[in-house]
Formats: structure tokens, C-alpha cells, sequence
């Protein structure tokens, strides 16, 4: 699914981002912890998240996620968007909760960046 | 104290680092948490270092550089590399780390609401950290500081999460 068809999903609005929304996105993860984040979330993947603090975006940049959907119609703080503008991460924010969100998204056939936390647990 | 993974002796001292830099880190405050490790994450990127590497060491740095900010009064961050490795460095001034096995058991942490408000102090830092480096050692003296120093291999595949 391209961005664009994902923000038409959700009934989303743009607020970073618009230049990048052919972007093609496979895989998602949801959480509002940051620390699982880091530990789970896959490269190219969308973050759906209810945070809506710079460190989404740092957490985002150095996962190298695809784009982030702040869920429960969150709007992050100017300082945060600048931040995305910055480090060019597609922001996105959808009056849809988490659960919702990650359902319309599922069915439409975006899976997990993982089924379950001992699976692919590759480290070296 | 002291816990580590993989390499006990420095077999790197011998290899002619290719950069060597270091950056400050504030402690005690979340304004520019993240600023050095998208810092170090583009240099490597510009060094044409594989993706994958690029990001295991963008992750160990941040989760090293969140830790400074949320535990120490200051402290740095020193990047070397060379042809073979990418080695981090954070080293802090601070309360230090009373027991490290504790610490670095996952979902052990000792963390304020301020850290947990921004996402972190789930206790996944530091297993985070030794899980991404190839080599990983931590040292502390309680009142003086904690010593982290990560190593990852360039040439190896990994294709982990």
C-alpha cells in the first residue's frame, strides 16, 4: 500500500511529509513505548504510536521507519514536527485509536514487522 | 563493576581508525536527546557503511545517549572507526550503576515518570544495546560514572531486527 492510500484509510491528514506519499509500506508496528520500539520495529516499516514527543521522531530516524500515524487524533508539538521536517519522516495523524487503526490496516493487508517477539529474534 | 559480550582483550587497538570524533552529551535534560546519534547515523551513512550497520550503531548510540540524558549530569559519546569496525563509546559523569547484573536484566529499571513520559525506562536499554553490538562492555563506580563501549563488526551480515 502507498502512503497515499493508507491517509485515504485512515481519513488522515498530512501534517509532514506530503512529497513522500508513494512511499510503499509493507510491514507496521504499534506501541507507545519507545524502548520496544527500538527493540522490535523493523527498517521501512510504519510506526503507529498515541506519543507525540520529539523522541518519536529520533526513535524513527535511527530505526529508519517509513512513517509515523500518531493514533487518537494526537497532534504533536511544533518543536516534534520540525524535527520530522528536518530529518524528512512523514508524519500523519488519524482520529482512529491504535486498535482500530492497526485493523483497517491489517485487513487491507499490511502485516507486523513480526508475529511474535521469539520469533526472528536474530541477534547476533 | 563490570559485564561484557564477546571480545574480553582489545584486539582493535592495532587497526588505523578511518575517524575518530567525539561529541558531548547533556545530562538531565531531553532537549537534544537523539542529536548526536542522527549525527553519527548520517556520517556513517556518508562513509558508505552497509544499512544494517549503520543502524545497530545508530541504535546503541541512542539508547546510550537517552541513558546519559535521563541518568547523567554530562557525558560524551566517541565514535571511532575503522576498515572492519564501528566502536562506541559513552562514557558519563554521574550517580553510576549500583548493580549492573540487575540493570541489565530486561524490565529492570530504575527510571523516573519524566523518562517513562517520553517512551523509555522500560528496561530495555541496556539489553537493547548488548543485543545490537557484537561486542559490549559496561563498567561503573557508584558517584563517579558509567563506561559503555559497543563494537560492531562492518563486514558481518546481519540480518536481524
Amino acid at each position: 500500500m502507498t502512503l497515499r492510500e493508507i491517509k485515504e484509510l485512515l481519513d488522515a491528514e498530512v501534517l509532514v511529509g506530503y512529497d513522500q506519499l508513494d512511499k510503499e509500506i509493507k510491514t507496521a508496528f504499534g506501541a507507545d513505548l519507545m524502548s520496544d520500539v527500538l527493540a522490535f520495529a523493523k527498517a521501512g516499516s510504519l510506526l503507529l504510536t498515541g506519543l507525540t514527543n520529539p523522541q518519536v521522531i529520533r526513535t524513527s530516524d535511527v530505526l529508519d521507519i517509513a512513517a509515523i500515524i500518531m493514533v487518537r487524533g494526537k497532534r504533536p508539538s511544533p518543536e516534534t514536527l520540525r524535527l520530522a521536517e528536518e530529518l524528512l519522516i512523514p508524519v500523519l495523524t488519524t482520529k482512529y485509536i491504535l486498535f482500530e487503526t492497526a485493523g483497517k490496516l491489517y485487513a487491507k493487508g499490511i502485516v507486523g514487522c513480526m508475529e511474535r517477539v521469539d520469533d526472528e529474534r536474530a541477534f547476533s | 563493576m563490570a559485564a561484557w559480550k564477546g571480545l574480553t582483550t582489545n584486539v582493535l587497538s592495532h587497526e588505523t581508525a578511518i575517524y575518530e570524533n567525539s561529541f558531548p552529551v547533556e545530562g538531565g535534560t531531553y532537549e537534544n536527546a537523539g542529536h548526536v546519534s542522527s549525527q553519527i547515523k548520517a556520517l556513517l551513512k556518508r562513509m558508505k557503511i552497509s544499512k544494517e550497520v549503520v543502524r545497530r550503531a545508530a541504535l546503541v548510540t541512542y539508547e546510550s545517549e537517552i541513558n546519559i540524558c535521563s541518568y547523567a549530569r554530562s557525558g560524551k559519546i566517541v565514535l571511532r572507526v575503522t576498515p572492519e569496525h564501528v566502536t562506541i563509546e559513552a562514557i558519563d559523569e554521574g550517580q553510576g550503576i549500583v548493580d549492573i547484573e540487575l540493570a541489565m536484566q530486561e524490565g529492570y529499571s530504575t527510571a523516573t515518570d519524566r523518562i517513562r513520559e517520553m517512551g523509555f525506562g522500560a528496561g530495555m536499554g541496556l539489553c537493547n544495546i548488548k543485543n545490537f553490538s557484537d561486542f559490549f562492555r559496561i563498567t561503573s563506580e557508584i558517584g563517579k560514572g558509567t563506561h559503555l563501549k559497543m563494537v560492531i563488526r562492518i563486514d558481518k551480515d546481519f540480518d536481524g531486527i
